[in-house]
């Protein structure tokens, strides 16, 4: 006689059955398992790459900061070595590190849904008994995690990299879209909007391709808005009369100048100081978060009424 | 109780009805056959009884409950049509997917149904034959112990042998286990001497639904005189109206709601067989259908 493997738990009409996590972990890692080994080694990769070139770069900074006296030109030939060795190095990983969340989110969001809808599976995905609203929350749930952590590990090491050339090249952690992007906790949350704007693209368009282009343009949209228009008006800035604040020299602790304006004989400066740069992280963490919270309900939403 | 009951049920794709008007009742324990033409709704009706697509209009319920209810899922087992697996997992891979994506799952009978078929459990599912895949599918929604099994066009890719190890395997469990089973299919002839309920659609519309016993018991060929053919149509609106030179051959439902008709002299009667039958209500000579009511009428065919 055959036995069941699991008691069985009938779905209770007034209690919803909670979503069996363990056993969607299995199911999401052996349905995913190529695309996340696939995205981790390349992640792997350019770390492996990130850490021999970020040796040798804090290396040479260390060399350069340490040089005394600093006219000389011993000095000033160290100088013109980071410079031309580094710079252009660290500033073509930077721009690639800033395109790095949405190709995660292009290779791995439309997928999860449009492989389902354009082979067929779907069929029979959605309708085992687990039900495809539980099927849909788990996926993207687990897989979102997984993703926003892989990222966040892999902006650590970027920081790391990249801090010799940001202080070289006097670039304002607040100012600069290549380092506030990159550091903190915002790669992390691009990383997992870029995931979110995917998977919900997949199901509206159905098929992977032409959902890959879309969560392409739609992320670009999205960044050069909040860099753009939304991040000048993070309720962080402050207003001062004080000329001394920016007379000194551009260091990455430089403040972020937004506008200037006279009133009388007084000038006003609205500013964002570095100091503000935790408080403006959490806020637009915050809100691409909700975003991509609201972007994978809205995922959900779309499996549950879906006409076939 | 009835496993599939569905009242004025409708679905439209922007201007297109795929189905339409469609009220029927499916007792359980039956194994009903969903006959029809390719296009005729089939996929359709399966779609909305296994909760995958929503109605447009009216309702479908399925063993009591509505068919979108997540519950429903738990005793509803669903073949779509060119049984769809996984083809880059194993067929081990794909038990351990069914038995996490279900409440209850009969790992040793898959297992076991799996070995008894000879299907290797480590070969990928892509490099089955089409009639192993089949099988894998099968059992996989076997295993998940369905009190309603739902197999759309299951049989459109299997060679005769493997038809025959797949219906062998349907009638098992509807035996053993007393799982009802509705079946779609275009070509009948697959169905007709297991089918004790039959579900004829054609075009969208419903064009008669009933038991298998019943519906032949109903109906009469009845052939005669060809000048008569007018005259008698008018009294017994057939169903299809067959002319030969001489004779013509009035396919008629004798009895039923309207009570039993006599066979006019000068005619003899002959029982009809069940593709007979279904081809004429598919192809029927003198029929229209009704837009309001969700039965096919039959029309007075006297010009």
């Amino acid at each position: 006689m055959s036995v069941l493997t699991l008691p069985a738990q009938p779905a209770q009409a007034t209690a919803p059955a909670p979503v069996p996590w363990q056993r969607m972990l299995w199911v999401t890692w052996r349905q995913h398992r190529a695309m996340l080994i696939g995205l981790t080694s390349v992640l792997a990769a350019v770390a492996v790459f990130l850490l021999i070139a970020g040796l040798d770069v804090h290396h040479a900074y260390t060399a350069l900061t340490a040089c005394r006296p600093v006219n000389s030109n011993a000095c000033a030939a160290l100088n013109t070595h980071f410079n031309d060795a580094y710079w252009p190095m660290g500033n073509t990983v930077d721009i690639f590190m800033n395109l790095t969340p949405v190709l995660i989110g292009m290779f791995t969001g439309p997928a999860v849904l449009a492989r389902e809808l354009e082979t067929g599976t779907f069929r029979y995905a959605w309708t085992q008994g687990i039900g495809r609203v539980r099927w849909t929350i788990a996926k993207l749930t687990l897989l979102a995690v997984v993703i926003t952590i892989l990222a966040w590990a892999f902006s650590q090491l970027f920081d790391w990299f990249f801090d010799p050339i940001m202080d070289f090249e006097a670039m304002s952690i607040v100012a600069s879209k290549g380092v506030f992007d990159t550091r903190g906790i915002d790669f992390a949350a691009w990383t997992l909007v870029a995931f979110a704007i995917g998977a919900c693209l997949g199901m509206l368009i159905r098929r992977i391709i032409p959902a890959m282009a879309a969560t392409l343009g739609v992320y670009l949209g999205l960044d050069l808005l909040s860099w753009l228009v939304l991040r000048e008006d993070y309720p962080v800035a402050i207003d001062t009369t004080d000329a001394n604040l920016f007379n000194g020299p551009s260091t990455p602790s430089s403040p972020w100048v937004l506008r200037t304006w006279t009133v009388g004989h007084t000038n006003w400066w609205r500013y964002i100081p570095a100091s503000r740069f935790w408080p403006m992280q959490f806020i637009e963490s915050g809100w691409l978060l909700v975003l991509a919270i609201a972007l994978i309900a809205a995922t959900v939403w779309l499996v549950r009424r879906r006409a076939a | 109780m009835n496993v599939i009951e569905t009242r004025e049920l409708g679905k439209s794709y922007g201007k297109t009805w795929a189905l339409r008007d469609c009220t029927v009742a499916v007792p359980e324990g039956r194994l009903a056959a969903l006959v029809g033409p390719n296009g005729a709704g089939k996929s359709t009706l399966m779609n909305l009884a296994v909760g995958l697509s929503l109605p447009t209009t009216g309702t479908v319920t399925v063993l009591g409950m509505s068919a979108t209810a997540p519950a429903v899922l738990h005793d509803i087992a669903f073949l779509a049509q060119d049984a769809p697996v996984y083809k880059n997992l194993s067929v081990a891979d794909m038990l351990h997917l069914t038995k996490n994506l279900n409440w209850k799952f009969d790992y040793a009978q898959a297992k076991a149904r799996l070995a008894d078929l000879g299907i290797p459990l480590k070969k990928k599912t892509g490099k089955l034959s089409g009639g192993q895949q089949t099988q894998v599918a099968l059992t996989l929604a076997l295993a998940r112990r369905p009190r309603l099994l739902v197999l759309d066009e299951p049989l459109a890719a299997l060679d005769p042998l493997a038809r025959q190890d797949f219906m062998a395997t349907v009638m098992t469990a509807m035996a053993d286990d007393g799982v009802s089973v509705l079946f779609s299919s275009h070509a009948l002839a697959d169905l007709e001497r297991v089918a004790d309920f039959v579900i004829v659609l054609g075009n969208g519309e419903l064009r008669i639904a009933g038991d298998t016993d019943e519906l032949l018991a109903e109906h009469r060929l009845l052939t005669g005189p060809a000048a008569e053919a007018d005259r008698l149509a008018g009294l017994l609106e057939p169903v299809q109206v067959k002319r030969a030179e001489a004779q013509a051959h009035l396919l008629v439902r004798t009895g039923g709601p309207t009570g039993q008709k006599p066979v006019p002299p000068g005619w003899e009667a002959h029982p009809v067989g069940l593709e007979e039958l279904v081809l004429a209500y598919l192809r029927p000579t003198n029929i229209k259908s009704s837009s309001a009511g969700s039965r096919t009428e039959l029309t007075d065919v006297t010009r």
